[in-house]
């Protein structure tokens, strides 16, 4: 079956990236020495990413769609996310193989004892924001002392609490659910958001940007890298090949993204459709164009997906300044590097 | 039919060109008011159409709105065991069939202070009324943190949610009127909990959908947001806000209009809609839930009648001045056809056909009177060129009489040179030019006896015909009179007094007459009236002296006297009329008789042919082309004598 959809897949290539393929599977076949054994059968694995289907997730949707985990002898599947599902705890109990999740989740996770790695960084630095309507007076983030800030649960309030720590403010938060319509109808005075989704939603609800004080994290020196990938490490040590092929062909998969975006938006939003979620063609377009600036910004030697040694001591120094871990594992050991041997 | 330059095609084209223009511009005035009227009117209509789909919204909403106000109220003044709580929620939603669902959600421990959330929810499933809790079937993000229950927690206020898909109703797009409720504890008031109306909107957005505007025109309803509830674009439904439509086409002339709308204004405009096509759209705002109603009205559509009755009066209008041409031509032809026939007939006059027939014009208009005018013209040409016809075959025929005439007095003249060729004693030559046809000149020479030669030369006064006569009469006397006579002076006395007994026209004649005896070379002469000849002797050539004598003709009786010169042999006698002398050149000036004589001097010792002709040429080439004004006539003559005068001698 597999078998059959990669061949037809290859008769629907263009000569080109038929070349381009014998290329890949040439240079495979010479620096990976488990290839031989992927091409053979294919090893079933599974993804959980952050939320459902949406175009923060486009490169692992478009890699899959186009045969590239495939191709990499990987038979992947992409399991249901959203409210209700915990990428960490399904990693924990073997339900998912693979797990997307932010650096500082992942430090808390290791911190309490799950032995987990980063195979790849994917997001570079923070997207999320503080937003508040001009009218509310707040301009700056002590502006924000004492008001109503809506906050998302659980790790995703790590780095605002950081930065109102920072500024010794005290906010009254206010849980936020996945709308936006507290902070639109002034149940708040500040909300979270994401750059490449929640801003984008308030701004087409009809609040111009001129209406609104927004406060990037990643100018308040609050730079926390989010989406990684990550496995335990006792899978990377069982099969390193797999999750090699698995980190490289979810990069394919971006890049082919972002060569393809309106390729990649069908592909994203047939996903949607599947999931039951509203699909907005020009939401999607905007994540996938912010995702874009997210992953190839300020790479490792021009390469995405490598957690730089840095950021990962700055997140770690900061979260234990904040009394939030204990302790950290060094970087090599963080991202499986130290027993490996490879790269 | 007439050509592409005549009035009448001229006067078509310009008369066409000017109604097609008073009727464009008619039928675009017309258009563009009944437009301006049709779009006042619109507005109204558009009102009209919206503010009713508002009120049946609004309708709906409210008794959803009093409801959930009734049950809040309720809470918040009675004591409800858990048992009463179920029984109103269950009433609430059986007596109310426009709701869905109807459910009550508590703040923590609020209800009881045994478990932390409790949130009772009855709702239609199947056609029956089934019961769940709400705090057991969020898993992750409890009741408490959805819009349903914080958005009227945190306002203190009833509040409509944005319009949501509801999976476990079947992917229906519901909203929730929720309201909070109080308690006093210790004096002071306390948030108890939410309650919550959820009705589906199918039937709202189904009753705007069913809205036909005109052929395409649709109602729309959009949500506070901005999100699209109803319109005829189904895959934006729920999933595009009019910012989202507006980012994606790039006009931010869309998303100003989607503000207004969330602003919860009102307004009428003509916009580009969202399916593409100009539109009047008119929208008004869902005060209740800050949604937004509009009514879209095609412009084409809206148009179509104004358009087809524009388009219809333009396809009469046209029809119409296609007949307006077409008479037109046929007026225009017809009143310039006599024209158009005179001019064809007035080409064929031009070319000089004076036969043809003109066209009979009965009319009494401008093209009557030139139709006569031409025709009396005609008659008057025709009559003219008929007079003249007639002189020019008079005047031909005179003039082939004349030319017989100058032939017979050419004739009468000796012409054979020289005349006597047996008598070497004398030479003698002589010529006559006339002027005109016929001359009054005239020269002769003959023998009276055998030793007397008589020779002569005259110019009767006048010229042409009369002269011609007169000098055959004179010519006629003075040879016969000659030949009887033989004396010079006696020949003159006899002619003049036959001249002048019978001379009513009063014409005269002035003659030299001589008389060369052969033998001696002796000249009796007798002069009546004409110019002195000139003599060519050993001494040159001079002018004879000589009395001059009285013409011949007007007077009888008189006298004319002999005189007498001898000539040595070879000397010349040379005679002239006063054709020679008073030859003009163009300046009118006479050749004159110093002139003569100089030019004889220079052909003294020519031949008397020769000189003759030299002089001839002379005053030819001192008239330069000047017209001849009078006959021109020489004789010349030169004794030689010697032979017959000894041989006489000697007899």
């Amino acid at each position: 079956m597999t078998t059959a959809f990669t061949k037809q897949k290859i008769n629907n290539q263009s000569r080109v990236a038929l070349c381009a393929l014998m290329l890949l599977l040439l240079i495979r076949c010479i620096f990976a020495p488990s290839a031989a054994a992927a091409e053979t059968a294919l090893k079933d694995a599974s993804l959980m990413p952050l939320w459902s289907p949406q175009a923060q997730f486009a490169g692992y949707y478009v890699a899959l769609d186009k045969g590239i985990y495939a191709r990499h002898g990987i038979n992947l599947k992409i399991l249901r996310a959203g409210p209700g599902y915990v990428p960490a705890q399904s990693l924990k109990e073997g339900t998912a193989d693979f797990v997307l999740l932010w650096l500082t989740t992942a430090l808390l996770h290791r911190s309490a004892g799950t032995e987990l790695v980063n195979l790849a960084q994917v997001v570079q630095k923070s997207s999320m924001m503080l937003i508040a309507k001009k009218t509310s007076g707040i301009k700056t983030v002590k502006d924000m002392n004492g008001k109503k800030v809506g906050m998302w649960g659980g790790d995703l309030s790590i780095p605002p609490h950081a930065l109102f720590a920072k500024h010794g403010i005290t906010v009254k938060e206010v849980p936020l659910s996945h709308t936006v319509n507290l902070f639109l109808r002034g149940g708040i005075d500040v909300t979270s958001a994401m750059w490449y989704n929640e801003y984008h939603t308030i701004l087409n609800s009809g609040v111009d940007l001129e209406e609104l004080s927004v406060i990037q994290l990643n100018e308040q020196g609050m730079n926390y890298p989010e989406d990684g990938l990550y496995t335990l490490e006792k899978r990377l040590r069982a099969d390193p090949a797999l999750a090699e092929a698995f980190v490289a062909a979810s990069m394919d998969g971006w890049r082919y993204a972002f060569d393809h975006p309106d390729e990649a938006l069908d592909i994203v939003i047939k996903y949607m459709r599947e999931a039951k979620v509203p699909a907005n063609r020009t939401h999607q377009k905007w994540m996938l164009d912010r995702m874009r600036d997210l992953i190839l910004t300020d790479n490792h030697q021009g390469k995405p997906g490598i957690l730089k040694e840095r950021d990962y001591e700055a997140v770690c120094n900061a979260m234990q300044a904040d009394g939030l871990i204990s302790g950290f594992p060094a970087y090599p050991a963080f991202t499986g590097r130290s027993n490996a041997g490879k790269k | 039919m007439p050509g592409k330059n005549s009035i009448a095609i001229k006067l078509v084209i310009v008369i066409t060109l000017c109604s097609s223009l008073i009727f464009a511009a008619t039928l675009g005035y017309n258009y563009y008011r009944s437009r301006a009227i049709l779009e006042k009117e619109l507005e109204n209509n558009a009102r009209n159409l919206a503010m009713s789909l508002v009120y049946r919204v609004e309708t709906e909403l409210a008794a959803v709105t009093k409801v959930t106000e009734g049950v809040a109220r309720s809470l918040e003044t009675g004591r409800y065991s858990e048992q009463e709580l179920h029984d109103l929620i269950r009433t609430t939603v059986e007596k109310n069939p426009g709701l869905y669902g109807f459910g009550a959600g508590f703040e923590p421990y609020a209800f009881t202070a045994a478990s932390r959330l409790y949130a009772p929810y009855y709702y239609r499933e199947n056609g029956k009324i089934s019961y769940s809790r709400l705090e057991n079937s969020y898993r992750n993000v409890p009741y408490l943190f959805w819009d349903w229950y914080q958005i009227p927690r945190e306002l203190g206020k009833l509040e409509w949610s944005e319009p949501y898909f509801e999976e476990g109703a079947g992917n229906i797009v519901m909203s929730s009127c929720s309201m909070p409720f109080y308690g006093e504890s210790g004096g002071i008031r306390q948030l108890k909990g939410v309650v919550t109306a959820n009705i589906s909107l199918d039937s709202l957005t189904d009753i705007i959908s069913s809205v036909k505007v005109l052929k395409t025109g649709y109602a729309a309803l959009l949500s506070r947001n901005g999100m699209v509830l109803a319109h005829p674009l189904k895959e934006s439904i729920m999933n595009e806000t009019f910012f989202s439509i507006a980012e994606e086409r790039k006009d931010p002339s869309l998303r100003e209009l989607g503000k207004k709308m969330v602003r919860g204004e009102s307004g009428f405009i003509l916009y580009k809609s969202l399916v593409g096509i100009r539109s009047w759209m008119y929208y008004a705002p869902i005060s209740s839930t800050g949604w937004t109603l509009a009514v879209v009205f095609p412009e084409v559509e809206l148009l179509e009648n104004v358009t087809r009755l524009s388009m219809t009066m333009a396809a009469m209008g046209f029809v119409g001045i296609a007949l307006l041409a077409a008479a037109l031509l046929f007026i225009a032809s017809s009143i310039t056809k006599p024209l158009r026939l005179l001019a064809a007939a007035t080409h064929e006059l031009a070319a000089g056909n004076f036969d043809l027939e003109l066209p009979i014009v009965r009319s009494d208009d401008e093209v009557g009177v030139l139709a006569n005018d031409f025709q009396t013209m005609k008659v008057s040409l025709k009559e003219y060129i008929r007079n003249l016809t007639e002189t020019t075959a008079v005047k031909e025929r005179i003039q082939s009489e004349l030319k017989v005439a100058t032939d017979i007095q050419a004739s009468l003249l000796p012409r054979l040179f020289p005349p006597f060729p047996d008598r070497p004693e004398f030479d003698i030559y002589a010529s006559m030019d006339p002027a005109k046809e016929v001359g009054g000149d005239f020269f002769d020479f003959f023998f009276i006896d055998d030793t007397n030669l008589c020779f002569l030369i005259a110019d009767v006064s006048d010229k042409g015909v009369p002269a011609a006569l007169y000098m055959m009469v004179v010519k006629t006397l003075l040879k016969s009179e000659g030949q009887r006579i033989g004396e010079p002076e006696q020949i003159l006395l006899s002619v003049n007094s036959i001249l002048a007994a019978d001379n009513d026209s009063c014409m005269f004649a002035t003659v030299f007459c001589a008389i060369l005896d052969t033998v001696t070379g002796e000249i009796r002469f007798a002069n009546a009236g004409h110019n002195p000849p000139l003599i060519i002797d050993a001494q040159g050539v001079r002018y004879l002296t000589l009395k001059s004598g009285f013409v011949l003709g007007p007077m009888p009786g008189t006298i004319y006297e002999a005189e007498r010169i001898v000539l040595k042999p070879g000397e010349t006698l040379f005679l002239y009329t006063d054709g020679v002398t008073e030859a003009k050149n163009r300046e009118e000036e006479l050749y004159g008789e110093p002139q003569l004589l100089t030019a004889l001097q220079a052909c003294a010792t020519a031949d008397l042919s020769e000189m003759n002709h030299y002089i001839r040429a002379e005053v030819t080439r001192y008239a330069d082309g000047a017209p001849q004004s009078d006959d021109i006539t020489m004789v010349a003559i030169t004794f030689r004598g010697v032979e017959r005068g000894e041989g006489k001698g000697n007899i």
